[in-house]
């Protein structure tokens, strides 16, 4: 794996990316249709914690006209960025985007508490940035988990005592064997080769959803894709760009750019949806005077949800009946991020059999986004635990998702529950009905 | 902007009512609540969020005890600023309170709390076969607490009534704490109708608690029908045409050309840019009654040389139809920082008339005006696009609106059909009612509310409440927008009990 940290390009004060957005924000006519769709609004019901108060923080602090206080980082730090407001809001204001700048300058300009800070720059600039060190942890964290330790702590009651047992929950398995993308691979399309495509493998998701990775490889390359995976590829950003790292998701996406930039691909596949968002809007990083705006606008372009490629490319490869109830929990960041409805819900219909439940809430955030069930345990489970309860509902033998992500959190949920309910991938679906 | 010196001790009070937890005191969070979807704004001083029916009386009580002004608020989607506490006070928001009580299939009806969400309420009893009727466009946001405060209509007002027609019974906070339920399960109770008095009343005269509504079958059969005219004087004739044929169908919506271009930048719902006009017409019912109304439909849209006729082939179609109709507000936030849409009522046979003479108005100030409205009932939603902070531009809108609601008046209709009075349009009352109508008004007002501490500033012209001066009704048209103070930091004296004394006698 590559051991060098990508060099520091940007300095921290040359950015004051949100002054001056007047325009984006002024489309927001204060209408209200937002609030309801919004999961801490609904929750707490407060203006604070709702799309158009926030966005009128984040405005008044833009403009100088408000300082920046713990109270105003409080309800921006609250806000999931899961983007259910994006698709409510009939004006076109982008919220994501908003926040997203709004978080960048709380970074730069406040000074949070010293655990929080320390424990944020570890992770943001210390650990993330280097896939080595990532690595490293993560066969730690594999060890805890396999050696019997984890099975300590948790029969002895230690971890309740702690208060982290449903965090606990929330970790990912730790894989025995990474997906590798230290050197580029590639595989063959299954019959004739349809499209030539680029796989982007993720970081965290490649240390603990190696299976995912894999099964995607098979069904692109069972629909006739030949399917290459670039060396030098790494994170793509989203959890730094969410928490206002932007310099540090600046020099990811270079790395990314460069790495993709290898070779002529139709399109690059992910199969996580809060990095497909990211990946799809890496121009935004890049004021349109920077060097690099125009290649990351290119290279956006041409990103696609695994799911959004397949319906449009079509499934030629037979598949397998399947008598199954499954439900579909959207992603927010394919559903509200990238506007991806459909597109996964007509690949579970093409399995024969499969029975298609839609669950209520359907398009509400499980709570996972991001590491927001780790910095905002309490509010994430609350979510969670509703999530958990629809998904019930319907009967469903399998919840079915379109991020690892949410994967991790609805894992935790129907263990937590004991729903026994299982939750896998839309491709995760169509591989086993490959075979 | 805190305007009134509320002591220590009563806020101490008011956290003992409410819990510390649901108390904002803070300018930050409580600057928040000084907009709602309308231009105009008011900050309170305090904001509490009550947690039961109970708390709501002790927040009267407190209120009546204290001299300080309440404002009941739901999702502050409303847009004449109805639920701003136009003279401080406290903000009794009542997102806490929005639990579904009872749902009784049988009767069909309803008991919620103030804050349920209108449409949560239809999808709640959805699996029924039933839904709750009236559907504003904010339905997805808006509270039925303040559906009954402002009488809330919608598209389907035209078939099915506004809010008032679908509440059953109320249960209210009186400014002294007093709980009362008025109305009840028979068609004409014994007595006043005090709940078709309540609907409507914009938080003067009492605070909901408990709203008992009716819910509707679910039609048998719905169709949604575009028509797509070259004209906006075609579209206007062909709504005269169905009134005079007597079709009247569910919902009946026009969107000129202006509108169908913005809104179908925002929704991409394959309407037709090109197009002058578009009417959103609904028909349903029995499987064969919704056909046969809807071929009579369509024959006259072709009658009135409609250019196409579409039919929503699937309810996913239905909904985007819909969807662009409902967005339409919001969607004009990508052509202009600041919307000022309008809520006036003309009778429907002239609407030709009015859309040309709407359009002059607008030129004359120099504005593009866009028209989304409920053409079957004659309710128009001028749109007025502007930039708050271009020189005169918020006055020139202002005066064009102005001009635009007189011209409703001069043809016979109304100063507003649905969006109610609130801090908009209080100095516009008196070109619709006489000094005798007022005082009528008032007199109802103060009999329940007579300290004026019940959301004050509303509906009468020169603002209401304490430390105001009182403008006599007459000439309050030609002063400016709001009233002069007096005394920012009053409030706790008796002299709103004397204003409204004044008012009575005024």
């Amino acid at each position: 794996m590559a051991s060098e940290a990508p060099a520091r390009t940007t300095s921290l004060t040359a950015e004051a990316e949100d002054q001056g957005h007047y325009r984006d924000y002024a489309r927001c006519v204060h209408c209200g249709l937002c609030l309801n769709q919004c999961p801490t609004y609904r929750l707490w019901g407060r203006e604070a914690d709702s799309p158009r108060g926030r966005i009128r923080q984040m405005f008044l602090v833009s403009q100088d006209e408000m300082p920046m206080s713990a109270a105003y980082v409080t309800h921006i730090d609250r806000c999931l960025d899961c983007r259910a407001c994006e698709t409510a809001c009939p004006s076109g204001v982008e919220y994501g985007k908003l926040v997203e700048l709004a978080r960048g300058r709380i970074e730069q300009e406040y000074r949070r508490p010293p655990i929080p800070r320390f424990a944020r720059n570890l992770f943001y600039r210390q650990l993330l940035p280097y896939p080595d060190r990532m690595a490293k942890l993560a066969r730690l964290a594999g060890f805890y988990q396999r050696s019997g330790f984890e099975r300590i702590a948790t029969g002895s009651g230690l971890l309740k005592l702690a208060g982290l047992e449903a965090r606990s929950q929330l970790m990912p398995r730790i894989d025995r064997k990474f997906f590798s993308t230290d050197a580029t691979r590639v595989h063959e399309a299954r019959g004739i080769r349809r499209a030539r495509i680029a796989f982007f493998a993720g970081c965290i998701a490649r240390m603990t959803f190696t299976s995912l990775n894999e099964a995607t490889l098979r069904v692109l390359q069972a629909n006739g894709c030949e399917v290459v995976v670039p060396g030098g590829q790494w994170c793509c950003g989203a959890l730094a760009v969410h928490a206002g790292f932007r310099d540090v998701a600046r020099d990811l996406a270079r790395r990314n750019l460069a790495a993709f930039e290898q070779g002529d691909f139709d399109a690059v596949i992910t199969n996580a949806a809060g990095c497909g968002s990211t990946l799809k809007e890496y121009g935004q990083l890049f004021g349109p005077e920077d060097k690099d705006h125009e290649r990351a606008e290119a290279f956006g372009e041409r990103v696609r949800d695994v799911t959004e490629f397949l319906d449009q490319l079509g499934l030629v490869s037979p598949l397998k009946r399947e008598e199954r109830r499954v439900t579909y929990q959207d992603s927010c960041h394919l559903l509200h991020g990238q506007r991806v409805r459909e597109a996964p819900r007509r690949l579970l219909a093409a399995v024969p059999g499969l029975e298609l439940v839609e669950m209520r809430f359907a398009d509400q955030c499980c709570g996972s986004a991001g590491v927001y069930n780790i910095t905002q345990t309490e509010t994430a489970l609350e979510l969670l635990r509703q999530k958990t309860q629809h998904a019930r509902e319907t009967g469903a033998a399998t919840i079915v998702t379109a991020n690892p992500g949410c994967i991790l959190q609805l894992r935790a949920g129907v263990k937590l529950a004991s729903t026994g309910q299982e939750v896998v991938h839309v491709v995760e679906i169509l591989d086993r009905a490959l075979r | 902007m805190a305007t009134r010196n509320i002591s220590g001790e009563a806020i101490k009070e008011l956290a003992q009512i409410v819990g510390s937890a649901h108390l904002l005191t803070e300018s930050l969070e409580v600057s928040l609540y000084e907009y709602d979807g309308s231009v105009e704004t008011g900050r309170p001083d305090l904001v509490v969020f009550p947690g039961s029916k109970h708390e709501v009386a002790a927040l009267a009580r407190w209120s009546n005890r204290h001299r300080v002004p309440v404002v009941g608020r739901g999702a502050g989607t409303g847009l004449s600023g109805g639920a701003l506490a136009r003279e401080g006070g406290v903000q009794v928001v009542f997102s806490r309170m929005n639990k579904i009580l009872e749902i009784d299939v049988e009767n069909r009806l309803a008991v919620v709390e103030p804050g349920v969400v209108n449409l949560d309420l239809s999808r709640a009893v959805a699996s029924a076969g039933l839904h709750y009727a009236p559907d504003p466009s904010s339905q997805k946001a808006c509270t039925i607490g303040g559906n009954v405060a402002e009488n809330a209509g919608g598209p389907h007002t035209l078939r099915y009534g506004v809010t008032a027609n679908h509440v059953q019974a109320l249960e209210i906070v009186l400014p002294d704490g007093e709980m009362v339920r008025i109305g009840g399960g028979a068609v004409d109770p014994p007595g006043y109708d005090l709940v078709g008095l309540f609907v409507g009343s914009e938080g003067t005269l009492g605070l909901v608690v408990e709203i008992t509504v009716k819910l509707t079958p679910l039609p048998e059969s719905v169709k949604t029908l575009l028509a797509v005219f070259e004209t906006a004087d075609d579209a206007t004739e062909t709504v005269a045409t169905l009134t005079a044929a007597g079709v009247t169908p569910a919902a009946c919506e026009m969107l000129d050309g202006w509108t169908i271009r913005v809104v179908e930048s925002s929704i991409q719902a394959g309407l037709p840019t090109d197009a002058g006009a578009l009417l959103l017409i609904e028909v349903d019912g029995m499987r064969e009654a919704a056909e046969e109304q809807a071929q009579a439909v369509i024959d006259l849209c072709r009658k009135n040389r409609a250019r196409e006729v579409r039919t929503a082939q699937s309810e996913r179609e239905r909904e985007t139809l819909w969807k662009a109709r409902k967005n339409a507000f919001g969607a004009v936030g990508r052509v202009a920082p600041d919307c000022y849409v309008q809520d006036g009522v003309i009778p429907r046979t002239r609407l030709p008339e009015a859309l040309r003479r709407i359009g002059e108005i607008g030129r004359r100030h120099g504005f593009d005006v866009g028209n989304i409205f409920h053409a079957g009932d004659g309710n128009l939603h001028p749109m007025l696009c502007f930039d708050h902070r271009k020189a005169d531009e918020f006055a020139r809108a202002m005066a064009a609106a102005d001009e635009i609601i007189a011209l409703c008046i001069e043809m016979g209709g109304s100063i507003t059909g649905e969006h109610g009075v609130g801090m908009e349009k209080d100095r516009l009352m008196p070109l619709l009612f006489s000094q005798a109508d007022l005082a009528l008004m008032k007199g109802v007002r103060d009999a329940f509310n007579p300290l004026g501490l019940l959301n004050p500033g509303k509906i009468f012209p020169g603002g209401k409440g304490c430390g105001e001066i009182r403008i006599p009704a007459a000439s309050a048209t030609e002063g400016k927008r709001g009233t002069a103070r007096v005394d920012e930091a009053g409030g706790s004296g008796p002299s709103g009990a004397d204003g409204a004394l004044r008012d009575r006698q005024a």
